[in-house]
């Protein structure tokens, strides 16, 4: 017997010998490694292919766009272009920086700025497909030679570089949404070299889904950026190292290290065992833990989303101005954000976050005022209470809601104290919520909200209501006239004016209620410095360093 | 023996048919696309309709089922909706992941649970039986996402003396040559990072290996009982055999034929059991994978990683089959 148990015993006997072996700390470098913790791998790191932010955490280390952000807003800045303009709003032109190498030691210029932009112009096939090149399609619309009738005529219509540094983008009519749209990763400035070398313009749909075939995508993606790739292993980590013929400030870091983490807790408890620096998504219910932790802390990602009801005015009588001020009136917001956002969250008072331009303090206000909302749906004609159906989605938290269901019941409360008679409905977020709400089903109100993908206007209010849509079910000339013109605008200042009027005639006319933003949250090791995040989630880690060492 | 492993081969087309029949039909029965799963806020009906010409899931089922049928007999899975990657290649990255995780299970489960139930046995009625008893109840009872929970926040979080997460250390540096992390760490002779795979592998391992420990121990306490009763083990002891060498040559040698049975079974519960483990370690096997898959109704990882999934299933038990006549020459097949 004693020989059976010595034989079970000594496996387990090894394998902690082992163990204690692992546990001898990692080669030591000169410079730290930042571990940082995201949702899921990136998609891939050919950023002009890719739509999510997992993708583009990377890629804004190892890429640089001609304009970026200044840190924590979403000011549009000098990246690799030093100056910019237009004076007739349809020809950019772009003064580039000098001096500047791809990592593969090619210089960057001109010709690869237009090479970048033509390369994307002329994507044929799988390329286009939506899945490949969301954000061109999203800024450009459609490209030189369009495969399908659905896509729209370019925006894009060409260009010229004129001597090293200057390059010109011609585009077919005016816009301004377009220049802090380039601050996306998919604008991004690509060795050229590179991208024939490792076939980037190799790929096909196999089975509706775009792959690309050539390598570089996945292992040899080449920018300008202050840090250059060095492996990926999926599900594992990306790995990223210093570039230190960096022409902006080098950074402190001798290494990144970008995790996929798609477990919420596991996120944070990798952060308290000290397996990870940082980490993003941090869930309101995880925000408690981290402060009571004096070795972590948290940081705000600047607000840029916006939740709010929907009114859909093809259905009677909410089609009527009074009805929809009766909701506004009717639904108490400030006790809805003090209570359900954990203290992140301030109540929305337009379609758009206060850090964008061309928000204003001066649009009509509808604090909670039930008395107020009866007395509108009286002198509208109605019997009250007035039915209502509304609808909320089930098995989701967004960012800009985190708990629906309990905004759905404080809501549903403070109607019915107004005069109105509310039906619930519910829909689970997959597969179907979004669909019932942007096909104009779900309901005569509804939850819902957005998180913005670049820092211009446009994105919101002209996401929402630059045309007709079911979703909202109106036609407001006024509205769409001043949105369309608020985005072509080239003059800085004008579009600023042309927003705030914007959103002073759609508060006045109430196509829905937004009613709050919220700020989400990152979680860091307290010797984490330098660390800002940016609203729109492309945060650089070159300022990173650890105080008093790693 | 030879034209019953050729018959059990031949069955495997048939089985794996019925597989892809009813994994095809239930994925699409769930309601839903990927479209609508992945497009979130921006599901306009126009996308969602771009989306489904796209998959082709605007086609008949049957010209759909018939399209997954060609490409899969080709061994190709095709392309994963949500991360846009080969299927055939995340399984390559992933499985060798899973088998580790479960292998550490089941070594747990087996140097554990045959000691357990022998010495339980040993002392029938006995307060170390009754012990074990309770401990197997327990074991069976405790859902294993709780116990991962509980054993992760004691042994990694308080305490830090495991990590909490993933397969290796992100600062350990190690090429992959068959994504077997063991053997990769032995082959490179890294024996740094072979303890760091090996240390990953301890929670999640005791965590799926719990549920099988018990069912191995009670198995092997239960013919342990019944064998030392066997005339064969009486007269062992009367021609006055050292008790040691009765137990390990007569006793154990026979009790550990339902064991093994026992191991086969269990295959299936340790691939079921490694969704839960890897999601709570973000351990990043097949499990997490096709978790995340069914949240993003992910048709070609879901159709390709369940269908491999299957084939493992009857493979392994089918090795467990031909194991039983090594184990014991009595038993012949025909």
């Amino acid at each position: 017997m004693r020989g059976i148990v010595t034989r079970l015993v000594l496996p387990f006997v090894a394998v902690a010998a082992l163990a204690a072996v692992g546990t001898a700390g990692g080669a030591s470098k000169a410079l730290p490694t930042f571990v940082f913790a995201g949702a899921s791998d990136p998609t891939y790191l050919d950023p002009a292919l890719v739509s999510d932010g997992e993708s583009f955490r990377v890629t804004e280390q190892v890429f640089e766009s001609l304009v970026s952000l200044k840190p924590g807003s979403t000011l549009v800045q000098p990246g690799l272009a030093t100056k910019w303009g237009s004076k007739n709003g349809k020809d950019w032109t772009f003064q580039l920086r000098h001096g500047v190498k791809f990592h593969d030691g090619t210089p960057f210029n001109a010709q690869a700025v237009c090479y970048n932009f033509n390369r994307q112009y002329n994507f044929t096939g799988a390329f286009q497909d939506a899945s490949a090149t969301y954000y061109w399609q999203t800024v450009f619309l459609g490209f030189h030679h369009n495969a399908s009738s659905d896509l729209s005529p370019s925006l894009y219509k060409g260009c010229t570089a004129k001597g090293q540094y200057t390059a010109v983008i011609h585009l077919t009519k005016k816009s301004s949404s377009f220049l802090p749209a380039l601050v996306i990763s998919s604008f991004a400035i690509q060795s050229p070299t590179a991208l024939k070398k490792y076939g980037a313009n190799q790929g096909e749909l196999r089975n509706g889904t775009f792959y690309p075939t050539g390598t570089y995508a996945f292992s040899h993606p080449t920018g300008t950026g202050p840090f250059k790739f060095k492996s990926w292993t999926v599900g594992e980590k990306v790995e990223l190292v210093r570039n230190a013929s960096y022409w902006g400030k080098k950074p402190k870091l001798g290494r990144v290290i970008i995790r996929p983490i798609s477990n919420n807790t596991a996120r944070v408890q990798a952060l308290q065992t000290g397996e990870i620096n940082g980490a993003d998504l941090i869930q309101p219910q995880d925000i408690p833990t981290i402060k009571k932790n004096k070795n972590l802390k948290l940081l705000n990602r600047p607000s840029f989303n916006v939740a709010y009801v929907t009114i859909n005015q093809s259905h009677a009588p909410f089609n009527k101005l009074a009805v929809r001020q009766a909701i506004a009136f009717g639904l108490d917001r400030a006790s809805v954000v003090k209570s359900f956002y954990a203290g992140r969250g301030q109540v929305a008072q337009e379609f758009m976050p206060p850090q964008l331009f061309g928000w204003t303090n001066k649009v009509p206000k509808y604090p909670y005022n039930p008395a107020k909302a009866k007395a509108l749906l009286k002198k509208a004609g109605l019997t009250l209470p007035v039915p209502i159906e509304f609808w909320y989605p089930t098995n989701v938290s967004r960012p800009y809601m985190p708990n629906p269901k309990l905004n759905f019941e404080a809501f549903s409360a403070s109607l019915e104290n107004s005069g109105f008679k509310v039906t619930a409905k519910s829909a689970p977020w997959r597969p179907d919520y979004v669909k019932h709400v942007n096909d104009g089903t779900a309901g005569d109100i509804n939850l819902i909200g957005w998180t913005g993908d670049f820092g211009d206007p446009d994105n919101f209010l002209g996401t929402f209501f630059k045309t007709y849509s079911p979703q909202f079910g109106f036609h407001n000339n006024a509205i769409f006239k001043i949105l369309s013109q608020a985005a072509a605008e080239t003059n800085y200042k004008k579009r600023i004016k042309l927003y705030q009027q914007a959103n002073v005639l759609i508060m006045k006319f109430l196509p829905g209620v937004p009613y709050a933003h919220s700020t989400p949250a990152l979680a860091f090791q307290k010797k984490v410095k330098g660390y800002t995040p940016s609203p729109v989630g492309t945060d650089p880690f070159s300022p990173v360093f650890f105080a008093g060492g790693q | 023996m030879l034209r019953y492993l050729v018959r059990r081969l031949l069955l495997l087309a048939p089985i794996l048919f019925g597989v892809s029949l009813l994994i095809f039909f239930w994925i699409r029965a769930l309601p839903g696309s990927p479209a609508e799963s992945l497009l979130g806020e921006r599901a306009t009906p126009a996308l969602v309709k771009a989306y489904q010409q796209h998959y082709g899931l605007n086609k008949p089922v049957y010209v759909q089922y018939w399209a997954y049928l060609k490409t899969t007999v080709q061994g190709d899975f095709g392309v994963s909706v949500a991360s846009h990657r080969r299927v055939i290649s995340e399984i390559k990255q992933r499985f060798p992941a899973t088998i580790e995780l479960a292998l550490a299970a089941m070594l747990f489960a087996v140097f554990l649970g045959v000691p357990l139930g022998f010495v339980a046995a040993k002392r029938h009625g006995g307060l170390f039986d009754h012990l074990s008893l309770v401990a197997s109840l327990i074991g069976i009872s405790i859902p294993i996402f709780f116990l991962a929970i509980i054993l992760k926040y004691i042994f990694a979080v308080r305490l830090a003396w495991l990590p909490s997460v993933g397969r290796i250390s992100v600062l350990i540096d190690m090429k992959h040559p068959t994504n077997f992390y063991i053997l990769d760490a032995i082959i490179e002779r890294n024996w740094h990072a072979l303890g760091d795979v090996l240390k990953h592998l301890i929670l999640p391992g005791i965590a799926l290996g719990s549920i099988p420990l018990a069912v191995v121990a009670r198995i092997t306490r239960a013919a342990v009982l019944d064998v030392q009763n066997e005339d064969y083990v009486r007269t062992a002891r009367s021609k006055g055999l050292p008790p040691v060498i009765v137990d390990r040559r007569h006793v154990l040698r026979n009790a550990l034929l339902p064991v093994s049975t026992i191991i086969g079974l269990q295959t299936g519960l340790l691939l079921s059991g490694a969704v839960l483990t890897e999601t709570v370690f973000a351990y990043p096997g097949m499990g997490s994978w096709l978790r995340d898959a069914i949240f993003n109704r992910d048709y070609p990882v879901l159709q390709g990683g369940i269908l491999f999934l299957a084939l493992v299933f009857v493979v392994v038990n089918l090795i467990v089959d031909i194991s039983y006549a090594i184990i014991n020459p009595r038993i012949r097949y025909s």
